[in-house]
């Protein structure tokens, strides 16, 4: 399989490129009117997300729910706008997570080299190998279900990929003349991963986050709609369209608000990583 | 090469090893104390010595080391332990429900060739043109969508709206249908993207500047000489998409009651049945490692190019 190399930063030409691209800036904005709605839902929402109210079941739009209420008579605009709250904030934190896990490993290892390094890759070769999907299922399974369980289970796989990312890149830099000269200057070596180092790691890292995003939404409401991620009644996309799963049928807009919203945001995501992969394809050929 | 497949061979153990150990683990942090449900499902009052000798019994008082060797030493001789639900020998339910998770698949893998192969085709060919965009779009969409909704929106308007084919449950080759699309659909996108860049590749390469001077025509150019070197690199992510495949399998086969595997370890999930949960993560890990490496291993025996470029390295 042809890989797309990560290990070159991207260029200022190419960044330039790339800001000129229409479909990137379209992802881009609609992520950030996401990620406003997520920061402000608390003081938008027309209604109580989780306020039961059965005598309003399966309400069609009006003006006091303006995209109807589902079978618990809950609105389902609010729910929708508390769900993305749910969704923006734990692709975030999971890609923190795993940030701040696979990058500080992937240079130590690499700058350190030796025993350290050797161990450290052997260990995430063994589990690189287990797909993450099969460790989210287990982790859920054996720990009960739970959002921080799902979360755990995605942080644990992905890190692996970043913290090889990353060890890749300080490899290749570790030799170039400016290290060696800061070594010979006398710099300690958390000075020369601190100044030097992280600003080469920075650019790969967010092609790298760009391509991973979306992904991360996808498995995270897929185990929620399965039921092993969210919680009901708390409001998230999958979760939502798993209980709305038996209603479907009488009120289709139960299901397709939720999962309009996925796509959307996901959509955008890949527009985004798209835009980056056509650039990197075409230095690759 | 013999010296490469006895590194993938080592590499294949390490993993498995890796694998087994982390499922065990797993299983001794899951909340419950086994020899708890066991006795209370024998009797109804508990005493200290009871407890002191079911644990005895279990080995549960070795040390973990030991008890990992024990567990080990059956899982190799295909004993997962039994369904806390229905006492059934793990192994024999898992046996059952494989052939249904197969199918699925097979239908799976038909649709996601009779999307990507010729979406990728015409991509390639109008480079730039509309058809390549929109193969672009169906791509993008595709990659985007989440699994689970599009297969609630072809339930919807095939089964509720039009009512041609059967809503859920398993049966003749029309429950398949649905079920089939759901999961091979949203695979494609990483096919066609890569069936594209490969029959690009290929129609700039020589051998195709050599049909077109003999005046093969342009389509049998296409099918015989590129998208057979496209199919290649997509060989390679087909082991990789096994994971995939199976991560989808769960979904649809919960959707649509489809009695496979995948809703199998739902449903042992929602009853915190532990052994049932631990066997599958053992049986579709071991699928997944052994293919990958297999497919690796594979590529190499096929591609003359590489197996030639490694023979004149050593």
């Amino acid at each position: 399989m042809k890989r797309i190399s990560l290990l070159q930063s991207i260029t200022p030409y190419e960044s330039r490129q790339l800001r000129s691209n229409p479909l990137v800036w379209m992802g881009a904005g609609i992520i950030l009117v996401f990620i406003l709605v997520a920061l402000i839902g608390p003081w938008i929402v027309p209604n109580d997300p989780l306020l039961v109210n059965m005598s309003d079941r399966l309400l069609p739009p009006s003006a006091q729910f303006p995209l109807g209420t589902d079978h618990l008579g809950r609105c389902i605009l609010s729910r929708i706008i508390e769900g993305t709250r749910t969704t923006m904030s734990t692709s975030f934190l999971v890609l923190l997570t795993v940030i701040l896990i696979g990058v500080p490993l992937g240079m130590l290892s690499g700058f350190w080299g030796g025993r350290l390094d050797t161990l450290l890759m052997r260990f995430v070769d063994g589990i690189g190998a287990v797909p993450e999907f099969l460790l989210a299922v287990a982790v859920a399974g054996f720990l009960g279900p739970g959002l921080l369980h799902v979360m755990l289970a995605v942080a644990c796989v992905k890190w692996i990929t970043y913290a090889r990312l990353v060890r890749s890149i300080i490899l290749l830099e570790k030799e170039k003349d400016y290290v060696k000269a800061a070594v010979v200057a006398g710099s300690g070596m958390w000075t020369i991963l601190y100044r030097h180092l992280v600003r080469q790691v920075m650019s790969p890292l967010a092609v790298m986050t760009a391509l991973d995003v979306g992904r991360f939404i996808l498995l995270i409401s897929m185990l929620s709609f399965l039921g092993l991620g969210v919680q009901p009644p708390a409001p998230e996309w999958g979760a939502m369209l798993n209980e709305g799963r038996s209603y479907f049928q009488a009120a289709p807009q139960l299901m397709i608000y939720p999962g309009v919203c996925i796509l959307i945001v996901v959509f955008s995501c890949n527009l985004i990583s798209d835009g980056i992969r056509d650039h990197l394809d075409v230095r690759n050929r | 090469m013999l010296l490469q497949l006895f590194s993938r061979m080592i590499q294949l153990i390490f993993v498995l090893l890796m694998l087994s150990i982390a499922t065990f683990l797993l299983m001794k942090m899951a909340p419950g104390d086994p020899v708890l449900t066991i006795l209370k499902a024998s009797e109804g009052a508990v005493s200290q010595l009871d407890q002191e000798q079911v644990r005895e019994q279990l080995g549960l008082n070795l040390p973990l080391i030991q008890q990992y060797g024990l567990w080990l030493w059956s899982v190799l001789q295909l004993d997962l332990g039994r369904s806390l639900v229905n006492n059934r020998a793990v192994w024999d339910l898992m046996m059952d429900r494989l052939p249904a998770t197969i199918n699925l698949t097979a239908g799976a893998v038909i649709v996601l060739l009779l999307v990507s192969v010729p979406l990728g085709v015409v991509a390639a060919k109008y480079k730039g043109k509309w058809p390549d965009h929109l193969s672009r779009l169906f791509a993008l969409i595709g990659a985007s969508i989440p699994s689970f909704w599009l297969g609630l929106l072809l339930v919807y308007a095939f089964a509720f709206k039009l009512n041609w084919l059967p809503t859920m449950g398993s049966g003749d080759i029309r429950h398949l249908i649905l079920p089939s699309i759901t999961l091979g659909f949203v695979m494609a996108p990483e096919y066609i993207r890569l069936l594209r860049s490969g029959i690009l590749d290929a129609l700039s390469q020589e051998y195709v500047r050599a049909a077109r001077a003999r005046g093969i025509a342009e389509w049998r150019i296409l099918a015989k000489h590129a998208l057979r070197a496209a199919l290649l690199p997509v060989m390679t992510i087909f082991g990789m998409s096994l994971s995939g495949l199976l991560a989808g399998s769960v979904v649809t086969e919960t959707l649509f009651a489809w009695p496979g595997l995948g809703s199998m370890v739902m449903e042992a999930i929602i009853q915190r049945n532990y052994p049932v949960i631990q066997g599958y993560v053992l049986l579709t890990g071991v699928f997944v490692v052994t293919a990958n490496i297999l497919v690796d291993l594979s590529y190499r025996l096929l591609d003359p190019r590489i197996r030639a470029k490694r023979g004149r390295g050593v």
